[in-house]
Parts: C-alpha cells; sequence; structure tokens
C-alpha cells in the first residue's frame, strides 16, 4: 500500500510539473499541449471507440506475430544448441540477424508482402525469433551438464529430459530472451504502423501517424501515454509472473 | 509401500574394467583393470588421491560411461546405460533449481511406473522425515543450507528404492559437525534397510566410520591396490579410538602407494 502511494505521488508530481510547465509557457501548447488537453483527446477518443480499436488492432497484430515468432525460435534454439552444424549455420544466422535492429525488416516486408497484415505479421515474428532463438541457444549451452546426467540416472531420456529438464534449467536464459524479443516486436510493430497504411486496420502507429500530419499534437501525446501503458501492462501480465518465479526458485533478481 | 521397501539389494560385479580418455594432450588413462566383487547390501568405500579414477569407476557402475574393456554387471546383467536401479549421489548436489524440495524428490519417483500420484507424495515424504526436512518441503533449494541441500539430494537418490547406490564425495564441501550428523543418519538409514552402496570419499576416518570394506586406489593409470575390512561394530563413531587406528593404518598404507608411485 506505501508503495502504491508513493508511486501515486510520483506520477501526480510528473503531471503537475508538465501541467506548470505549459501554464507558464516554458514550453509551447503547440509543441506539447498541457495534460488538460491530452486527458480531453483520451476522454473523447475513448468514447468514440477509435482509441480502443486501435489499440486491440495493434494488440493482436503483436501477440500472433509474437505468439508465432516464440513457437519458431524456442524449438530451432533447442536444436541449434545441440547439433554442431545447426549451430554453425543457422546459429550464426541467427546473431546476425539479431543485431539487425527490426524495424529494418519494414522496407523487405513491405516489398514482399505489400501493404498487408502479412507484412505487419513478418516484421514482428522477425523482431521476436531471432532473440529468442539465440537465448533458448545460449540457456540450453550453458546447462551444467549435471542436471541431464542426474535425470539419466533416475530413469529419464529423450522428451522426457527435453520437457523436465532441459527446458525448465534454462528458464532464466529463456524468460529473458522472450523479453528482450517482446520489446523488440513492440518496437518494430510502432514503426512498421508509422510507415505503412494499412487499410485492415488502423493500430495505435497509425493514430500516432495521422495526429502528426493534422498537427494534432494532444492525439500525439495521448497515443504515446497510451503505449507505454500497454507496454507496462504487458510487462506485468506476461512477464512479472515468471520473474517472480525465477526469483523464488533460482533466488535471482528478475 | 510395503512391497516397495522388500526390493533387495544388488550384488555387483565389476570385472577388468579399464577406461581412458582422449584430450588434447593424447589419452589420459583414468582406471585400468580394475576388478571388484560387491556384495548384497554391503556398504564399500573408495579411497585414494585425486584423479586416480574412483568417480570414473562411479560413472561406469551408473552407466553413465561406457567401459573401454571389461564388464560391469548387476546381479549378472551386463549394466548398458543409466537406469534407476543404481541411483547416484553426485558431489555438487545436482538439485534441480526449477523444483521445490518435495519437487525434487518426487522427480524420480515420476519415473517408477505402479505407483499413483498419492503414492508419490508419501514416499517423498517418508524419505524427507528420514532425513529430517520434513518441515523445509515446500523450500526452493537456494533457500537451504549446504548441509541441507545434500540431504534433500539424499533423500531424492533414496526414494525411487534403488538396489544400488552410488555417492561421489558427498559430504566433501560440509563442516564437521554437519558430517557427523549425517554418518550417523546414513548408518541408521541403512540399518533399517540395506542397500549396496558405493561411497567415494577422500577421508580415510569417514569410509572407516562408513564401510564394510575400504578399497585403495593409486593413480597414473587409477588402480586399485589394496583393501580393508573394517570389523567393528555399528553404529560407529567417527571419534572412536579404534576407528581412528584402523583409519591411520589405512592412511599409511595409502601414502605407501603413492609413493611407490612417484618413485615408478
Ligand atoms: N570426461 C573426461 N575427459 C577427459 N579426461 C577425464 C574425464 N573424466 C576424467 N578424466 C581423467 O581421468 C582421470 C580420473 O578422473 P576421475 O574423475 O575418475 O578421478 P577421481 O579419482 O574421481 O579424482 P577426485 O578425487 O579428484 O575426484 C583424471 O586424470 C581425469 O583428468
Ligand atoms: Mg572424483
Amino acid at each position: 500500500m506505501k508503495r502504491f502511494f508513493i508511486a501515486l505521488t510520483f506520477f501526480a508530481s510528473l503531471i503537475l510539473i508538465w501541467h506548470l510547465l505549459v501554464k507558464t509557457g516554458i514550453w509551447s501548447p503547440v509543441l506539447l499541449p498541457g495534460p488538460g488537453a491530452v486527458g480531453e483527446y483520451l476522454g473523447v477518443a475513448l468514447q468514440d471507440g477509435s482509441l480502443l480499436s486501435a489499440s486491440w488492432v495493434t494488440i493482436k497484430r503483436l501477440l500472433a506475430g509474437y505468439l508465432i515468432g516464440c513457437l519458431i525460435g524456442l524449438p530451432l534454439g533447442l536444436m541449434t544448441a545441440r547439433s554442431q552444424t545447426l549451430n554453425d549455420t543457422l546459429g550464426v544466422l541467427a546473431l546476425g540477424l539479431q543485431t539487425l535492429p527490426s524495424v529494418c525488416w519494414v522496407p523487405l516486408a513491405l516489398i514482399w508482402f505489400g501493404q498487408s497484415e502479412s507484412a505487419m505479421l513478418f516484421v514482428v515474428i522477425m523482431g521476436t525469433l531471432w532473440s529468442v532463438l539465440i537465448s533458448v541457444d545460449n540457456g540450453v549451452r550453458n546447462l551444467p551438464p549435471i542436471y541431464t546426467r542426474a535425470a539419466l540416472t533416475m530413469g529419464s531420456s529423450g522428451f522426457h529430459t527435453l520437457r523436465h529438464v532441459i527446458l525448465p534449467a534454462s528458464m532464466p536464459y529463456v524468460i529473458s530472451g522472450m523479453k528482450q524479443g517482446w520489446a523488440f516486436a513492440w518496437r518494430s510493430l510502432m514503426a512498421a504502423e508509422i510507415y505503412v497504411t494499412l487499410l485492415t486496420g488502423y493500430g495505435l502507429g497509425h493514430l500516432l501517424h495521422f495526429g502528426r500530419e493534422l498537427n494534432a499534437m494532444d492525439q500525439v501525446a495521448a497515443v504515446m501515454i497510451v503505449i507505454v501503458v500497454i507496454g507496462l501492462l504487458a510487462d506485468k501480465v506476461l512477464f512479472s509472473p515468471w520473474e517472480r518465479f525465477l526469483h523464488r526458485r533460482w533466488g535471482l533478481n528478475g | 509401500m510395503q512391497d516397495e521397501l522388500n526390493t533387495p539389494p544388488a550384488k555387483l560385479h565389476i570385472d577388468g574394467v579399464s577406461k581412458s580418455f582422449t584430450s588434447k594432450r593424447g589419452k589420459v588413462p583414468a582406471l585400468e583393470s580394475a576388478t571388484l566383487t560387491v556384495d548384497e547390501g554391503e556398504f564399500v568405500c573408495l579411497v585414494g588421491p585425486s584423479g586416480c579414477g574412483k568417480s570414473t569407476l562411479l560413472n561406469l557402475v551408473a552407466g553413465l560411461e561406457a567401459p573401454d574393456t571389461g564388464s560391469v554387471m548387476m546381479d549378472g546383467k551386463r549394466v548398458t546405460g543409466p537406469g534407476s536401479q543404481r541411483m547416484v549421489m553426485f558431489q555438487e548436489h545436482a538439485l534441480f533449481p526449477w523444483l521445490d524440495v518435495l519437487g525434487n524428490v518426487i522427480f524420480g519417483l515420476k519415473l517408477k511406473p505402479g505407483l499413483n500420484d498419492k503414492e508419490r507424495v508419501e514416499v517423498a515424504h517418508y524419505y524427507l522425515k528420514l532425513v529430517g526436512l520434513e518441515r523445509v518441503m515446500r523450500a526452493s533449494i537456494h533457500e537451504l543450507s549446504g548441509g541441507m541441500r545434500q540431504r534433500v539430494a539424499l533423500a531424492r537418490a533414496l526414494a525411487p528404492n534403488p538396489r544400488v547406490l552410488l555417492m561421489d564425495e558427498p559430504f566433501a564441501a560440509l563442516d564437521a559437525m554437519t558430517r557427523e550428523q549425517l554418518y550417523a543418519d546414513i548408518q541408521r538409514i541403512n540399518q533399517a534397510r540395506q542397500r549396496t552402496v558405493l561411497f567415494v570419499t577422500h577421508n580415510v576416518r569417514e569410509a572407516v566410520c562408513l564401510g564394510n570394506r575400504v578399497i585403495l586406489f593409486s593413480p597414473n593409470p587409477g588402480r586399485i591396490r589394496e583393501q580393508f575390512v573394517v570389523d567393528l561394530p555399528r553404529p560407529r563413531d567417527i571419534n572412536d579410538p579404534a576407528l581412528a587406528g584402523l583409519a591411520g593404518e589405512i592412511t599409511r598404507a595409502l601414502k605407501g602407494h603413492t609413493r611407490v608411485q612417484s618413485a615408478e
């Protein structure tokens, strides 16, 4: 409860400072409107549904691409960790592609898929896939061999060992890789949405883009806040439970 | 559970077993023509300087490694791979951090057919009580002290009721007090139900305290040199003078072998 009030006070003071900066004219309201104006836009946009539907469109794209990226990256990471040949080929490729800022996939996606949902999906998958693959690979590679040996002597082997020993043992790596993948996916999707107008659905990136075109800075600021809040919520909902688990079992700082 | 308690210990035949490893510096002979028979329910301690192939022998018996020549037999059947009949207690505890204490003990039980979940929990409880850890069953491994971890490892190794227990310097990292407690525990547990045990240690007194027999190894290449039968009454106290006397004799023999070795 005390933590909650401290946080509340912190954010309330931020808004107050923002308000005062605009009010006293230190910040021009043309460049950054005050919290009142931004709040007003938020209220209207929430009521006419444009904000919610845009958020929903974005989150759907993100979740679908992220899920696919994880589902591909996880088994591939397991495989590159266990096969030297795969590691020398796919592993090196993944390492290279992971250093590529995921925004760079946008032009390619446009050429390949046109201005379509597939292009968006592709960008998100590329953002997720490589960091998940590499972290799973790392996690499995750094496993103390004693875990699998112990499991073997207890009668575990093959898929059972994979499912009940190798995967859970590499969890600290896997979770941090999935978190990084999420961040990359989120960023690349925003870039893609700002970059490309899609008729199949306006996401938050599009709202941001239109806001800039119309010089509606209240809209820009409001959408940015929504993006931040979604990012925070995702962190709390998707990753906090896992990090608490890691902290409890491994005693790591999650 | 009653039935569980009645599986008899196994007899081990290690016959002319050699094992070498190839490393960057060439071929390292880890163990050379080791022959050893361990009777049902016998507690045999392996003692010798570092690098004389004690862990290698244990891994061969566990089936984690295959011998170059010779064979390891359990009750007349050749050991070809690891199996839950032969449980290993590794030098580092090797407990799984993603499971709690109870989960670790149940892991091996889950791989044993013929038990339902309720029975598994019962068996795990029984062994955790035996090693005095029933109060921390839900704790994470990282919250336990080193001695408690070794106890969990002991419970985990005992719970699936293996016919052979292979212990590789299980208490090396512990303080003297905890160790003495565990000597008493092990003797009590083994009294209640005998198992065939191979126990590796650097501590000669520990070996004399626990073993029916103490086997001496010498290095380069690893060989079995000599053996001593320990005929002292049980339960044994590590501070007993008679035990200390025998330990002194074995230590002298051990030094002799090492000296002969370096003179060769
Ligand atoms: N996987 C391996 N690869 C290469 N060499 C090995 C391997 N395992 C053991 N050896 C070598 O075999 C020899 C015997 O090793 P082993 O671990 O059996 O010794 P030990 O008697 O258990 O020693 P310690 O008391 O120090 O544990 C050593 O010279 C070691 O370097
Ligand atoms: Mg060893």
